[in-house]
């Protein structure tokens, strides 16, 4: 990255946060209303590169926290063990286990909403990952 | 039985650990597998035979197939399952002498005994395909044991000559196979041989009947595809006596013998069967004349041996029958035996040219002996089993419907050359005048006489004890014909025709044996011939196979993207725009539904951005211009009713043009590379894609939509997933397993791409740094 | 409205399928990008079109009422633009890898394997070699 805009910085560190929380509010409510998962994911993974363009690559890392690689792990992983779930309890692999009471805001809850959880953190993962290794070669 | 085939599987598996283990000599320990089975079933024996009882197992395999593991023990399975054992327990002990030193004489044990376990599978099963499976693992290791001398160039021709023409008309078997179970209904062959009316009269028996009987004459090496089994002899000896001679070459005559209630007794069947075993039986006994190796020579006369057999079943009466079961007894012990001691002789002088062999008899005498023995049974003597398998082969011949001077004048030409053969290949070596050959010939251990002595010894008791072998024969024979009959044997049935005949066989042979050496010399016009024989077509045919193979690899693969692309392109709108054209009468457009005025202007903009991007020469405008195309495409989803589409769109695109930003300046400046007459014929191909797709659009949508899972989905998003969003729904509930592999591809990409970027190029450069370090060593050390 | 999307259809194919018959690399890949995105918008075609009528189940209601946009075709496309990402970017980096390594964009300098690598010993002695004679 060639010099830093200053504008961009400035837009990047107000709207990353606005972006990261609608990500999550589109990852919960995807079930009933617009979004879901990959859309989740794209924005969050959207929010970090606006960062990164702003303020380099090593800043979005560190702000971050975690390495992109292990994001899509723990991604597969989570979504892998919410299907495994329901062998718990003698289902079949896959089947959607409801929590019987609603939360506020979310609605209700069961391992679909998981498995978003981890279609959301491996498509910020990989978005992430591929960004990041591009913009640092 | 299953346990049978399972512990065969198994036991190989572990013996490369046992060889290491046990050394050369444990083919001792290695034969105590089929010995094991050849005492099981001998226990079975009198309740198979005696009674005419049937074993059965079956287990569910492939349900929706319809594929059992179905077995069926009866008393053709019995003779094939005691000769398969018996043979293979001599030959393995065989294996640890002849091949004692030789590297991979482990693998050896390994491969004979899978085939042993595979060809017990192919007599044992009682459904087509489970036969089927085993059949190819037959010729699979046959392949590798004849090409088990890799690193000769003529074995590994053989073996994949072998190879092509088993496996070819294994494709043909399989097939037959599938059609005849389609028309009997079933796959278990038990099943099937009781329905055999229903399978003759099908208007799809000649093709059955022809398929199957392609498959079978490739393995048992008939007329024209007999020229495999001889070039295969250069699989070692042991393989060539067990596989070339007493049991694999015979699959294809047990598949005839198994299949005969069904197939069988049509004009057809007699006319193919006999026809060609007849031609083969003729075929192998000619060429054998003017061969000098004797293991040649015993291939030849298998062949011939294969050829009487397949003859007398196409015969398919009851004593016809009962003549070819005989015969694979008989040939399977003395043609097992005579390969055996083909070997030891091979061992013991280094040499198989039998011009070069002779007085052996006191140097190996135990070899010797077994020799003798075999070698009568092979010419027809009395009182061995051949004898008595040749004098119901005459007798079921007088009895058939051939013309007789025809069918006797061929057996006893047939008859007269395997005398002569038997001869040259177990008398000569051994008692004819010294000569020289490679080595002094020296001892042979036990390993080598064992077998032989055991095999040929066995032919020469039954013979004189027929009752003895009455039992097996007569459960073979019915469970072919499936009605009950009785065999009688004895060596002297009184002055008969057939005794004439066997004498003016011995009589010709004798005379064969005395001026052999010119029988020889005139056997030399076979090589004369061969450029217009079947295997020389083999040769041509595979040569014109592998330029055809090369021209098209060079013509299509021929590396060039925009190539492919057309082919592609082309190939497509030739056959989806002949399907189209071809249905116009029923074909309409329509049902465009209206159009609004922003509508238009999204729609324009994007055909712009898209007849312009080839003509851009800056990479940011042509990265600007896509981006137009691909938030056009937001807006379409929009207002089409997709807002989760639009969104992920949007955020695609987005990043989209990020990656391109981040990697633009790393790629190469567009440059003009195609002159402008190819660009225009690529111009034309690509609006004939395009013309393709909008004519699909349009027709497709001009029809009513068939209801399809959508409503399902519609209706149960919310009672049984809990979601409204019927899209998220079904990417997380209801199609779910198929969201986890994509997100699996995704994280797979990610990968690729990190791996591209960070290892291979680092990795490249390392290597060649090493390189250039070493050169610079070598370079400091020459100053 | 069909006609006019069948006509942008008809149109990103033609002009997809022309780039990816060009020799330069960065064309053939902005070709792959067209493609994926007409594609897409052929498969959304096919599963008709509906206005302001998404596939979302409206509160107090159990089931979509017709007419309904068709969510089938969604889901699929949906996943189907994130894979093609992916693809995009694997494509990307392998082409800036095989541009750095071997120093051309050309695909029919690319056809054999046995092109030299920049980093190639041999890869600066050939150009000199050249530049010799």
């Amino acid at each position: 990255m060639r010099g830093r805009s200053e504008i961009l910085a400035t837009a990047a560190r107000y709207l990353m946060p606005l972006l990261i929380v609608f990500s999550i509010f589109l990852l919960l409510r995807g079930h009933n209303e617009i979004g879901g998962g990959f859309v989740g994911g794209l924005v969050a993974s959207v929010a970090i590169v606006l960062y990164m363009l702003a303020e380099g690559v090593q800043a979005a890392r560190d702000l971050l926290k975690i390495e992109p690689r292990l994001l899509i792990a723990i991604g597969l992983l989570v979504a892998l063990s919410s299907a495994m779930l329901a062998w718990m309890v003698n289902q079949p692999f896959m089947t959607g286990l409801w929590w019987k009471h609603p939360l506020p805001v979310v609605g209700k809850v069961g391992t679909p909403l998981v498995f978003d959880l981890g279609v959301y953190l491996t498509v910020m993962g990989t978005t992430l990952m591929i960004l990041f290794t591009l913009a640092e070669d | 039985m299953l346990v049978i085939i399972l512990s065969g599987f198994i036991f190989a598996a572990l013996i490369p650990w046992l060889y290491r283990r046990f050394g050369p000599r444990s083919g001792w320990l290695f034969a105590l597998l089929p010995l094991s089975w050849l005492v099981y079933l001998a226990g079975q024996a009198p309740f198979i035979l005696g009674q005419g009882q049937v074993i059965e197992e079956r287990i569910s395999w492939m349900p929706s197939l319809g594929v059992e593991l179905a077995f069926r023990l009866d008393g053709l399975g019995m003779l094939f399952a005691l000769l398969i054992t018996g043979i293979g327990a001599l030959v393995i002990i065989y294996g640890g002498g002849y091949l004692d030193g030789h590297p991979y004489q482990g693998r050896f044990f390994v491969l004979i005994t899978l085939f042993m376990v595979a060809m017990l599978g192919v007599v044992l099963s009682d459904h087509l395909f489970l036969l089927f499976i085993f059949w190819e693992l037959t010729s699979i290791t046959s392949f590798l044991l004849i090409g088990f001398e890799h690193q000769r160039y003529g074995a590994r021709a053989a073996a994949w000559q072998a190879l092509l023409v088993t496996a070819g008309g294994g494709l043909a078997l399989l097939a037959g196979l599938v059609l005849l179970s389609q028309v009997a209904g079933s796959g278990l062959i038990s099943v099937i041989n009781q329905n055999g009316a229903v399978v003759r009269n099908s208007p799809l028996y000649p093709m059955v009947l022809l398929l199957i009987l392609i498959g079978a004459f490739t393995k048992s090496a008939q007329f024209p595809f007999h020229f495999w089994l001889p070039n295969a002899m250069a699989a070692p000896t042991p393989v060539s006596a067990y596989l070339h001679s007493a049991t694999m070459v015979k699959a294809g005559v047990f598949l005839l013998a198994r299949l005969t209630p069904v197939l069988a007794e049509t004009p057809l069947w007699q006319m193919l069967v006999s026809g060609v075993g007849f031609l083969t039986l003729l075929t192998g006994a000619l060429l054998a004349l003017g061969q000098r190796d004797l293991k040649r020579l015993l291939a030849y006369t298998t062949v011939g041996a294969l050829g009487t057999m397949t003859f007398l079943l196409g015969l398919s009466d009851a004593l016809a029958v009962k003549a070819a079961v005989l015969y694979i007894l008989a040939h399977g012990l003395y043609k097992g035996a005579l390969f055996l001691v083909a070997g030891a002789v091979d061992h013991s002088t280094g040499t198989r040219d039998i011009e070069r062999l002779g007085n052996l008899a006191s140097t190996v005498p135990q070899v010797a002996l077994a020799a003798l023995l075999a070698g009568i049974s092979m010419a027809g003597l009395p009182p061995a089993l051949g004898f008595l398998a040749k004098e119901l082969f005459f007798e079921s011949l007088m009895e058939s419907t051939w013309p007789l001077y025809l069918s006797l004048g061929g057996a006893i030409l047939a008859g007269a050359i395997n005398f002569v053969v038997a001869a040259l290949v177990a008398f000569k070596p051994f008692w004819g005048r010294a000569q020289d050959v490679p080595h002094p010939p020296h001892p042979v251990s036990v390993e080598f006489w064992l077998g032989p002595l055991i095999l040929s010894g066995l032919g020469l008791v039954v013979g004189v004890i027929p009752a003895l072998t009455i039992p097996l024969i007569q459960g073979a024979a019915q469970s072919v014909l499936q009605f009950p009959l009785k065999v009688k044997l004895a060596l002297w049935h009184g002055m008969t025709p057939v005794l004439g005949l066997s004498l003016l066989t011995m009589g010709l042979g004798g005379l064969g044996w005395a001026i052999y050496r010119s029988l020889w010399q005139g056997g030399r016009i076979w090589q004369k011939l061969a450029p217009v024989g079947p295997a020389h077509l083999y040769e041509v045919g595979l040569t014109g196979l592998r330029r055809f193979a090369a021209w098209q690899t060079r013509v299509l693969q021929n590396g060039y993207l925009r190539f492919y692309v057309m082919t592609i392109v082309l190939t497509t709108v030739l056959l989806t725009g002949f399907t189209l054209l071809s249905r116009l009468s029923w074909l309409g457009v329509g049902g465009w539904g209206s159009i609004r005025f922003y509508e238009v202007v999204v729609v324009a903009l994007m055909i712009m951005a898209a007849v312009v991007i080839p003509r851009l020469r800056s990479r940011l405008a042509t990265i600007a211009t896509m981006g137009m195309i691909g938030y056009g495409l937001v807006l379409i989803y929009l207002i089409y009713s997709a807002p989760d589409l639009a969104m992920v769109q949007f955020a695609i695109e987005t990043l989209t043009v990020i990656l391109f930003v981040l990697a633009v300046y790393r790629l190469p400046k567009f440059t003009l590379l195609t002159p402008s007459p190819t660009r225009f014929l690529d111009l034309l191909v690509a609006i004939a894609g395009g013309m393709l797709m909008t004519a699909l659009v349009l027709v497709v949508t001009a029809r009513p939509m068939v209801p399809h899972i959508s409503d399902y989905f519609a209706q149960n998003s919310l009672t049984l997933a809990n979601g409204r969003n019927v899209v998220n729904v079904i990417l997380v509930d209801f199609r779910g397993l198929d969201t986890l592999g994509e997100i699996t591809v995704l994280a797979l990409a990610g990968i690729g791409v990190y791996a591209l970027v960070r290892l291979t190029l680092g990795r490249l450069m390392v290597h060649f740094e090493g390189l250039e370090e070493e050169e610079e060593v070598e370079h400091e050390r020459a100053l | 409205m069909t006609l006019a999307l069948a006509l942008l259809i008809g149109v990103l194919f033609t002009i997809a399928l022309y780039l990816m018959m060009r020799r330069n690399l960065v064309k053939v890949l902005i070709g792959l990008i067209i493609l994926s995105n007409a594609i897409n918008l052929f498969i959304f075609t096919l599963g008709r079109l509906v206005r302001g009528r998404p596939p979302l189940i409206p509160a107090g209601e159990t089931a979509l009422q017709p007419p309904y946009a068709d969510p089938l075709p969604q889901a699929l496309i949906l996943t189907a633009i994130v894979i093609s990402f992916g693809v995009t970017a694997f494509a990307i980096a392998l082409m800036r890898q095989a541009y750095q390594v071997l120093g051309t964009s050309d695909l029919n300098e690319l056809r054999d394997t046995d092109i030299q690598p920049r980093y190639h010993p041999d890869y600066h002695h050939a150009e000199s070699e050249e530049e010799g004679h």
